[in-house]
């Protein structure tokens, strides 16, 4: 069994008092609870401060734990001898995790009592993210999903036994969209109904679409004279490449809609794709076509800032 | 490795569920979930029925807000002011990421 520092997870001495030991946990619960934590690594962080914290604010478990004696944060350990004729069975100990040691502790805990009383207590739920492609969430997808979930083993301990499996993430997905696999949490114990595991969808972002719900963003970079004379352009969509419109006197920034060419929604319809128009100009002009420019610079009767001329003369005004 | 596929199901406005199951798939008590509708946290799809219905939507809410009663000893009042918070919270995060989409990025 690998020991784990609880105090030092939790920052306190190991004389600490209930009252230092709770409020250490909320100030770390403040700063890495994944429901309010920014931290990526919040979760996995918090998950260590609410195990030391379940085993540190109970008087029993505590006293359990500081007879363990002190080790080497993930130094290999057993319980002295004398551990497991007080709190358990000592020859139980062998690969299991030391938070799953004191979940059942001695029958103290809720779980283990309930588990001698033989109560239906359901299996945990858990939470995880399918990270997918674009494309996935518009064809629908399989992922391989891995899991580590509480058991009762043969001798009615709770270990961590991995689990893997194939789901299937429907077509419709987006990102935040969440999807439920009933019975692929913990095993529930004495009948009681096993876990659910919860899945987060996250889009992986995509070279070209940007999704936003079930609608599609695409930049369209045109030619200056595609923008104003109009013209016909291929865009790529999910389901392939198809013919757009782009019709003249387009301005930069404008949406030109296609409809349904979004994600497709899980119950019925589909997002729409919007090409963003960009007018891009050549990053080299031959002299042919500096030459052609020139020439329409001086036909041009156009001022893109006449606006401003116009808000110079109010300026005036009200001054 | 079990080769069998795992069915999902949506939990999204689609997918409705009584209070027993709301209370039953996020581990609060139905009391405590009255209590959170009372205190105007998360809504039923129709308040006056007799037997109150929530959209799928609801049960991840729930969750988090019993995650939060738990982690947090908040109470009823607390928990609602927390989980009305994180609800603006995820509505402007939505916002801002579809306002992120539209945004055209800079040509090459």
């Amino acid at each position: 069994m690998k020991y784990k520092d609880y105090y030092a997870i939790l920052g306190v001495e190991r004389s600490a008092d209930a009252d230092a030991i709770k409020k250490a946990y909320r100030k770390l619960a403040h700063k890495y609870h994944p429901d309010v934590s920014k931290d990526p690594q919040g979760e996995a962080k918090f998950k260590d401060v609410a195990e030391a914290y379940a085993t540190l604010k109970d008087a029993e478990k505590r006293a359990a734990y500081n007879q363990l004696g002190r080790h080497a944060p993930g130094e290999d350990f057993r319980p002295p001898p004398d551990w497991g004729r007080q709190f358990g069975d000592s020859h139980a100990f062998e690969g299991i995790d030391l938070s799953d040691l004191f979940e059942h502790f001695a029958g103290h805990g809720r779980g283990a009592g309930a588990r001698r009383a033989h109560i239906p207590i359901p299996g945990q739920d858990y939470e995880g993210a399918a990270h997918i492609s674009l494309e996935d969430a518009y064809r629908g997808a399989t992922v391989d999903l891995e899991l580590n979930v509480s058991e009762l083993d043969e001798r009615g301990l709770m270990r961590r036994v991995p689990r893997s499996f194939k789901a299937r993430i429907p077509k419709g997905a987006t990102d935040g969209q969440r999807l439920r696999l009933k019975g692929k949490g913990g095993k529930g114990i004495n009948g009681g109904p096993d876990g659910d595991l919860y899945l987060n969808v996250a889009l992986h972002p995509h070279p070209l679409f940007r999704a936003s719900g079930h609608d599609l963003y695409l930049d369209l970079p045109l030619a200056p004279w595609e923008s104003v004379l109009g013209a016909t352009v291929k865009v790529p969509t999910l389901g392939g490449a198809v013919e757009l419109k782009v019709p003249p006197g387009t301005q930069a920034g404008q949406k030109l809609r296609l409809a349904n060419r979004g994600l497709p929604k899980p119950h019925d319809g589909a997002g729409d794709l919007y090409a963003i128009a960009q007018i891009v100009v050549p990053g080299h002009a031959s002299d042919k076509e500096r030459a052609l420019y020139q020439q329409l610079a001086e036909g041009a009767s156009f001022n893109p800032r006449g606006h401003f001329e116009e808000e110079g003369k109010h300026e005036r005004q009200t001054h | 490795m079990n080769a069998k596929l795992t069915e999902t199901s949506w939990l999204d406005a689609h997918c409705e569920v009584s209070l027993a199951e709301l209370a039953s798939l996020s581990g609060l008590a139905e009391a405590e979930l009255r209590e959170l509708v009372e205190y105007g946290a998360f809504a039923p799809n129709d308040p006056r029925a007799t037997q109150w219905t929530f959209s799928g939507e609801c049960v991840v809410t729930a969750r988090a807000a019993q995650r939060l009663r738990e982690d947090f000893d908040l109470d009823p009042n607390a928990l609602s002011v927390a989980v009305g918070l994180l609800e603006r919270i995820h509505a402007l995060e939505a916002e801002v990421r579809a306002l992120r989409a539209q945004l055209p990025r800079r040509v090459r």
